[in-house]
Protein backbone atom coordinates (compact mmCIF):
# COMPACT_ATOMS: atom_id res chain seq x y z
CA UNK A 1 0.00 0.00 0.00
CA UNK A 2 1.53 3.41 -1.06
CA UNK A 3 1.24 6.18 1.49
CA UNK A 4 -0.67 9.36 0.49
CA UNK A 5 -0.28 11.89 3.05
CA UNK A 6 2.75 11.83 5.16
CA UNK A 7 2.82 14.68 7.46
CA UNK A 8 6.67 14.90 9.43
CA UNK A 9 7.72 17.14 12.01
CA UNK A 10 4.74 19.58 12.13
CA UNK A 11 4.58 22.45 13.99
CA UNK A 12 1.75 25.21 13.85
CA UNK A 13 1.12 29.16 15.22
CA UNK A 14 -1.66 31.39 15.89
CA UNK A 15 0.24 34.25 16.30
CA UNK A 16 3.12 33.36 18.99
CA UNK A 17 1.17 30.84 20.18
CA UNK A 18 2.41 27.32 18.72
CA UNK A 19 -0.49 25.00 18.74
CA UNK A 20 1.22 21.55 16.87
CA UNK A 21 5.01 20.21 18.87
CA UNK A 22 6.29 18.65 15.84
CA UNK A 23 3.22 16.02 15.13
CA UNK A 24 3.60 13.34 12.61
CA UNK A 25 1.54 10.47 10.78
CA UNK A 26 1.01 9.22 7.59
CA UNK A 27 -2.15 8.16 5.76
CA UNK A 28 -2.46 4.98 3.15
CA UNK A 29 -3.88 5.01 -0.30
CA UNK A 30 -7.43 4.27 0.49
CA UNK A 31 -7.61 3.85 3.94
CA UNK A 32 -9.82 5.89 6.13
CA UNK A 33 -7.62 7.34 9.35
CA UNK A 34 -9.24 9.06 12.53
CA UNK A 35 -7.47 11.66 14.40
CA UNK A 36 -8.64 11.62 18.10
CA UNK A 37 -8.04 13.79 21.33
CA UNK A 38 -9.58 16.11 23.47
CA UNK A 39 -10.76 19.84 22.90
CA UNK A 40 -8.11 22.08 22.00
CA UNK A 41 -5.87 18.82 21.42
CA UNK A 42 -5.16 20.20 17.55
CA UNK A 43 -7.09 18.20 15.69
CA UNK A 44 -8.52 20.93 13.60
CA UNK A 45 -5.20 23.01 13.55
CA UNK A 46 -3.94 19.89 11.93
CA UNK A 47 -6.09 19.48 9.14
CA UNK A 48 -5.78 23.44 8.75
CA UNK A 49 -2.52 22.99 8.72
CA UNK A 50 -2.44 20.18 5.61
CA UNK A 51 -4.53 23.00 3.45
CA UNK A 52 -2.01 25.91 4.94
CA UNK A 53 -5.06 28.13 6.46
CA UNK A 54 -2.81 28.38 9.65
CA UNK A 55 1.41 29.37 9.62
CA UNK A 56 3.28 26.05 10.23
CA UNK A 57 6.55 24.23 9.73
CA UNK A 58 7.53 21.03 8.94
CA UNK A 59 6.86 18.27 6.24
CA UNK A 60 3.76 17.81 4.88
CA UNK A 61 3.58 15.43 1.22
CA UNK A 62 1.22 14.69 -0.44
CA UNK A 63 1.41 11.64 -3.41
CA UNK A 64 5.10 12.43 -2.64
CA UNK A 65 4.79 16.15 -3.48
CA UNK A 66 5.30 18.57 -0.71
CA UNK A 67 2.69 21.22 0.07
CA UNK A 68 3.95 23.52 2.07
CA UNK A 69 3.42 27.20 1.02
CA UNK A 70 1.05 26.54 -1.77
CA UNK A 71 -2.13 28.54 -1.17
CA UNK A 72 -5.30 26.75 -0.05
CA UNK A 73 -7.13 26.41 -3.75
CA UNK A 74 -4.35 25.40 -4.73
CA UNK A 75 -3.73 22.85 -2.77
CA UNK A 76 -7.44 22.11 -3.31
CA UNK A 77 -6.66 21.41 -6.73
CA UNK A 78 -4.36 18.21 -6.34
CA UNK A 79 -7.76 16.44 -4.99
CA UNK A 80 -7.71 17.39 -0.82
CA UNK A 81 -11.52 18.28 -0.10
CA UNK A 82 -11.76 19.79 3.53
CA UNK A 83 -15.36 20.10 4.79
CA UNK A 84 -14.25 22.67 7.62
CA UNK A 85 -15.58 22.83 11.01
CA UNK A 86 -19.17 24.44 11.31
CA UNK A 87 -19.38 22.79 7.29
CA UNK A 88 -18.51 26.32 5.38
CA UNK A 89 -22.32 26.14 3.92
CA UNK A 90 -22.55 28.59 1.39
CA UNK A 91 -25.99 29.94 3.06
CA UNK A 92 -27.28 32.13 0.62
CA UNK A 93 -27.07 29.68 -2.22
CA UNK A 94 -28.98 27.07 -3.30
CA UNK A 95 -28.55 23.15 -2.86
CA UNK A 96 -27.69 23.02 -6.02
CA UNK A 97 -25.29 25.53 -6.57
CA UNK A 98 -23.13 24.34 -3.54
CA UNK A 99 -22.62 21.16 -5.09
CA UNK A 100 -21.67 23.00 -8.58
CA UNK A 101 -18.91 25.39 -6.48
CA UNK A 102 -17.64 21.91 -4.83
CA UNK A 103 -16.95 21.05 -8.54
CA UNK A 104 -15.72 24.79 -9.90
CA UNK A 105 -12.24 23.44 -10.71
CA UNK A 106 -13.33 20.43 -12.58
CA UNK A 107 -13.38 21.31 -16.52
CA UNK A 108 -15.70 18.20 -17.29
CA UNK A 109 -19.37 20.13 -17.48
CA UNK A 110 -21.07 15.94 -18.08
CA UNK A 111 -19.55 14.65 -15.65
CA UNK A 112 -20.38 17.29 -13.24
CA UNK A 113 -23.99 16.96 -13.94
CA UNK A 114 -23.57 13.31 -14.12
CA UNK A 115 -21.82 13.25 -10.45
CA UNK A 116 -24.47 15.89 -9.36
CA UNK A 117 -27.35 12.88 -9.82
CA UNK A 118 -24.86 10.40 -7.66
CA UNK A 119 -25.08 13.12 -5.24
CA UNK A 120 -28.86 13.01 -5.13
CA UNK A 121 -28.78 9.57 -5.18
CA UNK A 122 -26.55 9.09 -1.94
CA UNK A 123 -28.13 11.72 -0.35
CA UNK A 124 -31.91 11.63 -1.42
CA UNK A 125 -32.76 14.49 0.82
CA UNK A 126 -30.40 16.75 -0.89
CA UNK A 127 -33.02 16.07 -4.34
CA UNK A 128 -35.30 16.73 -2.45
CA UNK A 129 -34.07 20.37 -1.02
CA UNK A 130 -32.05 21.83 -4.30
CA UNK A 131 -33.81 24.69 -4.85
CA UNK A 132 -33.88 25.46 -1.40
CA UNK A 133 -31.02 28.11 0.52
CA UNK A 134 -28.91 25.65 2.04
CA UNK A 135 -28.93 28.14 4.60
CA UNK A 136 -32.53 26.89 6.01
CA UNK A 137 -31.26 23.19 5.88
CA UNK A 138 -31.25 21.14 9.12
CA UNK A 139 -28.12 20.82 10.85
CA UNK A 140 -28.03 17.16 9.37
CA UNK A 141 -28.80 17.99 6.25
CA UNK A 142 -25.95 20.26 5.75
CA UNK A 143 -23.76 18.39 7.02
CA UNK A 144 -24.45 16.02 4.15
CA UNK A 145 -24.52 18.96 1.70
CA UNK A 146 -21.07 19.75 2.90
CA UNK A 147 -20.02 16.19 2.44
CA UNK A 148 -21.57 15.94 -0.92
CA UNK A 149 -19.65 19.18 -2.14
CA UNK A 150 -16.53 18.43 -1.26
CA UNK A 151 -17.53 14.81 -3.23
CA UNK A 152 -18.06 16.91 -6.15
CA UNK A 153 -14.46 17.71 -6.32
CA UNK A 154 -13.78 13.81 -6.85
CA UNK A 155 -11.01 13.95 -4.10
CA UNK A 156 -8.68 11.28 -3.46
CA UNK A 157 -8.34 12.78 0.18
CA UNK A 158 -11.20 14.16 1.63
CA UNK A 159 -10.46 15.98 5.47
CA UNK A 160 -13.50 15.84 7.56
CA UNK A 161 -13.31 17.95 10.59
CA UNK A 162 -15.97 16.40 12.95
CA UNK A 163 -18.79 15.51 11.38
CA UNK A 164 -20.78 14.25 14.28
CA UNK A 165 -20.36 18.04 16.08
CA UNK A 166 -24.38 19.05 16.75
CA UNK A 167 -26.38 16.22 15.24
CA UNK A 168 -28.79 13.55 16.52
CA UNK A 169 -27.19 10.49 17.30
CA UNK A 170 -29.41 8.99 14.27
CA UNK A 171 -28.35 11.34 12.57
CA UNK A 172 -24.64 10.18 13.01
CA UNK A 173 -24.88 6.45 12.62
CA UNK A 174 -26.35 7.51 8.90
CA UNK A 175 -23.36 10.06 8.03
CA UNK A 176 -21.06 8.11 9.06
CA UNK A 177 -22.37 4.81 7.17
CA UNK A 178 -22.10 6.88 4.03
CA UNK A 179 -18.93 8.09 5.15
CA UNK A 180 -17.97 3.98 4.94
CA UNK A 181 -19.28 3.36 1.51
CA UNK A 182 -17.78 6.29 -0.58
CA UNK A 183 -14.37 4.95 1.25
CA UNK A 184 -14.72 1.63 0.47
CA UNK A 185 -16.78 2.01 -2.83
CA UNK A 186 -15.38 5.65 -4.99
CA UNK A 187 -11.87 4.63 -3.15
CA UNK A 188 -11.52 7.99 -1.67
CA UNK A 189 -9.20 8.14 1.02
CA UNK A 190 -10.64 9.87 4.39
CA UNK A 191 -9.16 11.69 7.64
CA UNK A 192 -11.42 11.89 9.79
CA UNK A 193 -11.32 14.37 12.91
CA UNK A 194 -13.93 13.56 16.15
CA UNK A 195 -14.51 13.68 19.41
CA UNK A 196 -16.95 11.13 18.91
CA UNK A 197 -14.34 8.40 19.29
CA UNK A 198 -16.06 5.34 19.57
CA UNK A 199 -18.08 6.30 16.72
CA UNK A 200 -14.96 7.02 14.57
CA UNK A 201 -13.12 4.54 15.99
CA UNK A 202 -15.53 1.46 14.32
CA UNK A 203 -15.39 2.97 11.41
CA UNK A 204 -11.65 4.01 10.84
CA UNK A 205 -8.40 1.46 9.44
CA UNK A 206 -6.26 3.51 11.50
CA UNK A 207 -6.17 5.77 14.15
CA UNK A 208 -4.00 8.55 16.33
CA UNK A 209 -4.65 10.53 19.55
CA UNK A 210 -3.38 13.86 19.60
CA UNK A 211 -2.69 15.56 22.87
CA UNK A 212 -1.56 18.82 23.60
CA UNK A 213 -0.47 19.20 19.91
CA UNK A 214 1.36 15.74 19.92
CA UNK A 215 1.02 12.23 18.71
CA UNK A 216 0.51 10.28 22.18
CA UNK A 217 -0.81 7.14 20.55
CA UNK A 218 -1.59 5.34 17.15
CA UNK A 219 -2.57 2.03 15.73
CA UNK A 220 -4.73 0.05 14.17
CA UNK A 221 -8.79 0.95 15.18
CA UNK A 222 -9.74 -2.09 16.20
CA UNK A 223 -6.89 -2.35 18.82
CA UNK A 224 -7.33 0.80 20.31
CA UNK A 225 -10.73 0.07 20.47
CA UNK A 226 -10.26 -2.62 22.66
CA UNK A 227 -7.70 -1.40 24.68
CA UNK A 228 -9.30 -0.22 27.80
CA UNK A 229 -6.51 1.18 29.30
CA UNK A 230 -6.27 3.59 26.49
CA UNK A 231 -9.78 4.17 25.87
CA UNK A 232 -9.84 5.36 29.43
CA UNK A 233 -7.04 7.70 29.66
CA UNK A 234 -7.36 9.30 26.22
CA UNK A 235 -10.71 8.85 25.15
CA UNK A 236 -12.80 9.06 27.97
CA UNK A 237 -15.65 6.03 27.48
CA UNK B 1 -50.54 65.01 -14.52
CA UNK B 2 -48.47 65.73 -17.17
CA UNK B 3 -45.57 67.67 -15.33
CA UNK B 4 -45.66 64.61 -12.36
CA UNK B 5 -45.16 61.23 -15.09
CA UNK B 6 -42.68 64.10 -16.86
CA UNK B 7 -40.54 64.09 -13.48
CA UNK B 8 -41.39 60.31 -13.07
CA UNK B 9 -39.64 59.37 -16.35
CA UNK B 10 -36.79 62.20 -15.94
CA UNK B 11 -36.26 60.62 -12.31
CA UNK B 12 -36.14 57.05 -13.36
CA UNK B 13 -33.47 58.24 -16.42
CA UNK B 14 -31.11 59.38 -13.58
CA UNK B 15 -32.54 57.09 -11.09
CA UNK B 16 -30.35 54.65 -13.56
CA UNK B 17 -27.01 56.22 -13.10
CA UNK B 18 -28.08 56.15 -9.64
CA UNK B 19 -28.43 52.38 -9.60
CA UNK B 20 -25.35 51.75 -11.66
CA UNK B 21 -23.15 53.81 -8.76
CA UNK B 22 -24.92 51.93 -6.15
CA UNK B 23 -24.07 48.54 -8.31
CA UNK B 24 -20.66 49.41 -8.22
CA UNK B 25 -20.39 50.65 -4.84
CA UNK B 26 -22.46 47.59 -3.39
CA UNK B 27 -19.95 44.86 -5.38
CA UNK B 28 -17.06 46.33 -3.97
CA UNK B 29 -18.40 46.59 -0.43
CA UNK B 30 -19.45 42.73 -0.80
CA UNK B 31 -16.54 41.83 -2.26
CA UNK B 32 -14.10 43.80 0.92
CA UNK B 33 -16.01 45.36 3.16
CA UNK B 34 -15.44 48.45 2.48
CA UNK B 35 -17.66 51.70 0.18
CA UNK B 36 -14.94 52.55 -2.26
CA UNK B 37 -15.46 56.58 -2.24
CA UNK B 38 -13.35 57.30 -5.25
CA UNK B 39 -16.08 55.22 -7.61
CA UNK B 40 -17.59 58.51 -8.93
CA UNK B 41 -14.12 60.00 -9.30
CA UNK B 42 -12.86 56.77 -11.31
CA UNK B 43 -16.31 56.89 -13.32
CA UNK B 44 -15.32 60.81 -14.27
CA UNK B 45 -11.65 59.76 -15.09
CA UNK B 46 -13.20 57.21 -17.46
CA UNK B 47 -15.32 59.63 -18.87
CA UNK B 48 -12.77 62.01 -19.78
CA UNK B 49 -10.80 58.95 -21.52
CA UNK B 50 -14.08 58.81 -23.77
CA UNK B 51 -14.58 61.98 -24.35
CA UNK B 52 -10.31 61.89 -25.73
CA UNK B 53 -10.74 59.43 -28.01
CA UNK B 54 -13.92 61.03 -29.30
CA UNK B 55 -11.87 64.34 -29.70
CA UNK B 56 -8.83 62.13 -31.28
CA UNK B 57 -11.81 61.32 -33.99
CA UNK B 58 -13.03 57.30 -32.70
CA UNK B 59 -16.69 57.15 -33.56
CA UNK B 60 -18.61 57.18 -30.15
CA UNK B 61 -19.74 53.50 -29.51
CA UNK B 62 -16.03 52.50 -30.22
CA UNK B 63 -15.02 55.19 -27.54
CA UNK B 64 -17.23 53.60 -25.26
CA UNK B 65 -16.36 49.79 -25.69
CA UNK B 66 -12.55 51.08 -25.65
CA UNK B 67 -13.56 53.10 -22.59
CA UNK B 68 -14.83 49.78 -21.07
CA UNK B 69 -12.44 48.08 -21.51
CA UNK B 70 -9.84 50.58 -19.86
CA UNK B 71 -11.84 50.92 -16.79
CA UNK B 72 -11.52 47.06 -16.09
CA UNK B 73 -7.90 46.59 -16.51
CA UNK B 74 -7.91 49.96 -14.22
CA UNK B 75 -10.30 49.04 -11.76
CA UNK B 76 -8.24 45.57 -11.55
CA UNK B 77 -4.72 47.36 -11.51
CA UNK B 78 -6.53 49.59 -8.33
CA UNK B 79 -7.36 46.56 -6.51
CA UNK B 80 -3.46 44.86 -7.14
CA UNK B 81 -1.81 47.88 -6.52
CA UNK B 82 -3.09 49.55 -3.83
CA UNK B 83 -5.97 47.68 -1.71
CA UNK B 84 -4.70 44.39 -2.14
CA UNK B 85 -2.16 45.27 0.42
CA UNK B 86 -4.49 46.56 2.51
CA UNK B 87 -6.56 43.61 3.07
CA UNK B 88 -5.85 42.91 6.62
CA UNK B 89 -5.45 46.28 7.81
CA UNK B 90 -7.48 48.92 9.39
CA UNK B 91 -10.61 49.98 8.65
CA UNK B 92 -9.73 53.70 8.72
CA UNK B 93 -6.23 52.22 6.81
CA UNK B 94 -8.71 51.54 3.82
CA UNK B 95 -10.69 54.73 4.24
CA UNK B 96 -7.37 57.02 3.79
CA UNK B 97 -6.92 54.59 0.60
CA UNK B 98 -10.08 55.42 -0.51
CA UNK B 99 -10.08 59.26 -0.04
CA UNK B 100 -6.08 59.11 -1.61
CA UNK B 101 -7.36 57.20 -4.78
CA UNK B 102 -10.36 59.92 -5.19
CA UNK B 103 -7.91 62.81 -4.25
CA UNK B 104 -5.35 61.77 -6.77
CA UNK B 105 -7.96 60.97 -9.71
CA UNK B 106 -9.71 64.35 -8.97
CA UNK B 107 -6.47 66.25 -9.08
CA UNK B 108 -4.50 64.45 -11.88
CA UNK B 109 -7.93 64.69 -14.43
CA UNK B 110 -7.85 68.52 -13.51
CA UNK B 111 -3.89 68.69 -14.53
CA UNK B 112 -4.54 66.59 -17.64
CA UNK B 113 -8.08 67.96 -18.81
CA UNK B 114 -8.23 71.25 -16.50
CA UNK B 115 -11.84 72.34 -14.66
CA UNK B 116 -13.44 73.94 -17.23
CA UNK B 117 -16.84 72.38 -18.46
CA UNK B 118 -16.90 70.71 -21.36
CA UNK B 119 -20.02 69.97 -23.58
CA UNK B 120 -20.28 65.87 -23.77
CA UNK B 121 -22.11 64.47 -27.22
CA UNK B 122 -24.73 62.00 -26.34
CA UNK B 123 -25.23 58.90 -28.76
CA UNK B 124 -29.00 59.05 -28.62
CA UNK B 125 -29.89 62.75 -29.97
CA UNK B 126 -32.05 65.13 -27.56
CA UNK B 127 -35.31 64.93 -29.29
CA UNK B 128 -38.30 63.93 -28.21
CA UNK B 129 -39.00 60.37 -27.27
CA UNK B 130 -41.05 59.20 -30.05
CA UNK B 131 -42.89 62.39 -30.73
CA UNK B 132 -43.52 62.53 -26.98
CA UNK B 133 -42.66 65.49 -24.92
CA UNK B 134 -42.40 63.66 -21.89
CA UNK B 135 -38.95 62.22 -22.35
CA UNK B 136 -35.89 62.63 -24.70
CA UNK B 137 -33.89 60.45 -26.47
CA UNK B 138 -30.96 60.30 -24.01
CA UNK B 139 -33.11 60.15 -21.22
CA UNK B 140 -34.62 56.96 -22.91
CA UNK B 141 -30.95 55.66 -23.73
CA UNK B 142 -30.35 56.11 -20.22
CA UNK B 143 -32.68 53.92 -19.07
CA UNK B 144 -32.07 51.41 -22.26
CA UNK B 145 -28.48 50.97 -21.22
CA UNK B 146 -28.66 50.35 -18.14
CA UNK B 147 -31.49 47.59 -18.34
CA UNK B 148 -29.10 46.13 -20.76
CA UNK B 149 -26.35 45.77 -18.53
CA UNK B 150 -28.59 44.67 -15.35
CA UNK B 151 -29.99 41.93 -17.52
CA UNK B 152 -26.10 41.28 -18.56
CA UNK B 153 -24.85 41.54 -15.22
CA UNK B 154 -28.03 39.26 -13.77
CA UNK B 155 -27.63 36.75 -16.62
CA UNK B 156 -23.47 36.38 -15.63
CA UNK B 157 -23.80 36.13 -12.02
CA UNK B 158 -26.31 33.46 -12.17
CA UNK B 159 -25.99 31.05 -14.80
CA UNK B 160 -21.64 31.53 -15.03
CA UNK B 161 -19.34 29.66 -13.31
CA UNK B 162 -17.44 32.31 -12.93
CA UNK B 163 -20.34 34.39 -11.86
CA UNK B 164 -21.04 31.90 -9.31
CA UNK B 165 -17.32 31.64 -8.25
CA UNK B 166 -17.40 35.52 -7.91
CA UNK B 167 -20.61 35.12 -5.42
CA UNK B 168 -19.15 32.53 -3.41
CA UNK B 169 -15.93 34.56 -2.91
CA UNK B 170 -18.08 37.25 -1.38
CA UNK B 171 -20.17 35.13 0.80
CA UNK B 172 -18.31 32.56 2.30
CA UNK B 173 -14.34 33.16 1.67
CA UNK B 174 -12.97 30.85 3.45
CA UNK B 175 -15.12 28.17 2.43
CA UNK B 176 -14.33 29.46 -1.47
CA UNK B 177 -10.85 28.76 -1.03
CA UNK B 178 -11.73 25.44 0.06
CA UNK B 179 -13.07 24.51 -3.11
CA UNK B 180 -10.62 26.08 -4.85
CA UNK B 181 -11.30 29.26 -5.85
CA UNK B 182 -8.89 31.99 -5.43
CA UNK B 183 -10.99 34.16 -3.70
CA UNK B 184 -8.13 37.18 -4.27
CA UNK B 185 -8.53 37.25 -7.85
CA UNK B 186 -12.08 37.59 -7.77
CA UNK B 187 -12.08 40.41 -5.78
CA UNK B 188 -9.96 42.12 -8.23
CA UNK B 189 -12.20 40.83 -11.50
CA UNK B 190 -15.16 42.38 -8.87
CA UNK B 191 -13.35 45.61 -8.29
CA UNK B 192 -12.75 45.87 -12.51
CA UNK B 193 -16.38 45.12 -13.01
CA UNK B 194 -17.10 47.72 -10.49
CA UNK B 195 -15.00 50.29 -12.28
CA UNK B 196 -16.58 49.37 -15.64
CA UNK B 197 -20.14 49.75 -14.54
CA UNK B 198 -19.13 53.00 -13.10
CA UNK B 199 -17.64 54.18 -16.35
CA UNK B 200 -20.80 53.63 -17.69
CA UNK B 201 -22.85 55.32 -15.46
CA UNK B 202 -20.32 58.52 -16.21
CA UNK B 203 -20.88 58.31 -19.95
CA UNK B 204 -24.28 58.27 -19.84
CA UNK B 205 -24.85 61.28 -17.10
CA UNK B 206 -22.05 63.30 -18.82
CA UNK B 207 -24.41 64.96 -21.72
CA UNK B 208 -27.07 66.07 -18.79
CA UNK B 209 -24.01 67.44 -15.86
CA UNK B 210 -21.41 67.80 -18.50
CA UNK B 211 -17.91 66.91 -17.94
CA UNK B 212 -15.51 68.38 -15.36
CA UNK B 213 -13.57 66.68 -12.56
CA UNK B 214 -16.05 67.19 -10.20
CA UNK B 215 -18.62 66.03 -12.05
CA UNK B 216 -19.60 62.75 -9.90
CA UNK B 217 -19.49 64.01 -6.15
CA UNK B 218 -23.18 64.27 -6.59
CA UNK B 219 -23.89 61.37 -8.25
CA UNK B 220 -21.99 59.31 -5.98
CA UNK B 221 -23.80 60.55 -3.14
CA UNK B 222 -27.28 59.54 -4.76
CA UNK B 223 -25.60 56.29 -5.73
CA UNK B 224 -24.62 56.05 -1.79
CA UNK B 225 -28.15 56.81 -1.04
CA UNK B 226 -29.56 54.10 -3.19
CA UNK B 227 -27.35 51.64 -2.10
CA UNK B 228 -28.14 51.91 1.46
CA UNK B 229 -31.42 52.55 0.80
CA UNK B 230 -31.76 49.44 -0.91
CA UNK B 231 -29.35 47.75 1.61
CA UNK B 232 -25.66 47.39 0.96
CA UNK B 233 -25.50 43.40 1.09
CA UNK B 234 -28.44 43.24 -2.26
CA UNK B 235 -27.21 44.13 -5.67
CA UNK B 236 -30.83 43.98 -6.67
CA UNK B 237 -31.66 46.05 -3.63
CA UNK B 238 -29.05 48.61 -4.62
CA UNK B 239 -30.72 48.82 -8.08
CA UNK B 240 -34.17 49.51 -6.97
CA UNK B 241 -32.89 51.64 -4.89
CA UNK B 242 -31.25 53.52 -7.37
CA UNK B 243 -34.12 54.32 -9.32
CA UNK B 244 -36.59 54.96 -6.18
CA UNK B 245 -33.87 57.97 -5.29
CA UNK B 246 -33.92 59.22 -9.01
CA UNK B 247 -38.14 59.63 -8.73
CA UNK B 248 -37.93 60.99 -5.05
CA UNK B 249 -35.17 63.36 -5.69
CA UNK B 250 -37.62 64.64 -8.66
CA UNK B 251 -40.85 64.42 -7.15
CA UNK B 252 -39.23 66.35 -4.14
CA UNK B 253 -37.85 68.82 -6.26
CA UNK B 254 -40.79 69.65 -8.23
CA UNK B 255 -43.31 69.20 -5.60
CA UNK B 256 -42.19 69.83 -1.99
CA UNK B 257 -41.74 73.98 -1.53
CA UNK B 258 -38.55 75.50 -1.34
CA UNK B 259 -36.18 72.35 -2.23
CA UNK B 260 -36.02 73.50 -5.95
CA UNK B 261 -32.86 72.15 -7.27
CA UNK B 262 -30.83 73.62 -4.35
CA UNK B 263 -31.90 71.59 -1.99
CA UNK B 264 -32.01 68.09 -3.77
CA UNK B 265 -28.54 67.46 -2.33
CA UNK B 266 -29.23 67.53 0.98
CA UNK B 267 -32.55 65.26 0.53
CA UNK B 268 -30.25 62.34 -0.70
CA UNK B 269 -28.13 62.88 2.48
CA UNK B 270 -31.30 63.38 4.76
CA UNK B 271 -32.28 60.02 3.16
CA UNK B 272 -29.19 57.77 4.03
CA UNK B 273 -29.51 59.25 6.97
CA UNK B 274 -33.28 58.49 7.94
CA UNK B 275 -32.70 54.76 6.25
CA UNK B 276 -29.66 54.42 8.48
CA UNK B 277 -31.73 55.43 11.64
CA UNK B 278 -34.96 53.45 10.70
CA UNK B 279 -34.18 50.65 8.64
CA UNK B 280 -29.94 49.64 8.70
CA UNK B 281 -30.28 47.04 6.60
CA UNK B 282 -32.37 48.94 3.95
CA UNK B 283 -35.69 47.79 2.12
CA UNK B 284 -33.81 44.56 0.64
CA UNK B 285 -30.78 43.71 2.87
CA UNK B 286 -29.99 40.64 3.52
CA UNK B 287 -31.68 38.23 6.28
CA UNK B 288 -29.74 35.40 6.68
CA UNK B 289 -32.02 32.68 7.49
CA UNK B 290 -29.89 30.30 9.38
CA UNK B 291 -30.28 27.03 11.30
CA UNK B 292 -27.71 25.87 13.81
Amino acid sequence: MTTLLNVKDLRAYYGQVQALHGLSFSLNEGSLVTLLGANGAGKTTTLRAICNMVRSTGGIEFDGKPLNNRSTESIVRFGIAHVPQGRGTFTTMTVEENLQLGAITRKDSAGIVSDIERMYAHFPVLKQRHTQQAGTLSGGEQQMLAVARALMLRPRLMLLDEPSFGLAPLVVRDLFGILGKINREDKVSILVVEQNAQLALELADQAYVIETGRIVMSGNAKDIANNEEIRKSYLGY
Amino acid sequence: MELFTNQVLAGIATGAIYACMALAVVMIYQAIDHLNFAQGEMAMFSTFISWQLMQWGVPYWAAFVITLAFSFVAGIAIERILFKPLTKAPVLTNVAGFIALFAIINSSAGLIWDFTIKQYPTPFGSAPFLGSQLISTHQAGMIGVTVLLLLGLYFFFQYTRIGLAMRAAASVPESARLVGINTSWMIALGWGMATAIGSIAGMLIAPVVFLEPNMMGGVLIYGFAAAVLGGLSSPFGAVVGGFLVGVFENLAGTYIPGVGNELKLPIALALIISVLVVKPAGLFGRHIVKRV
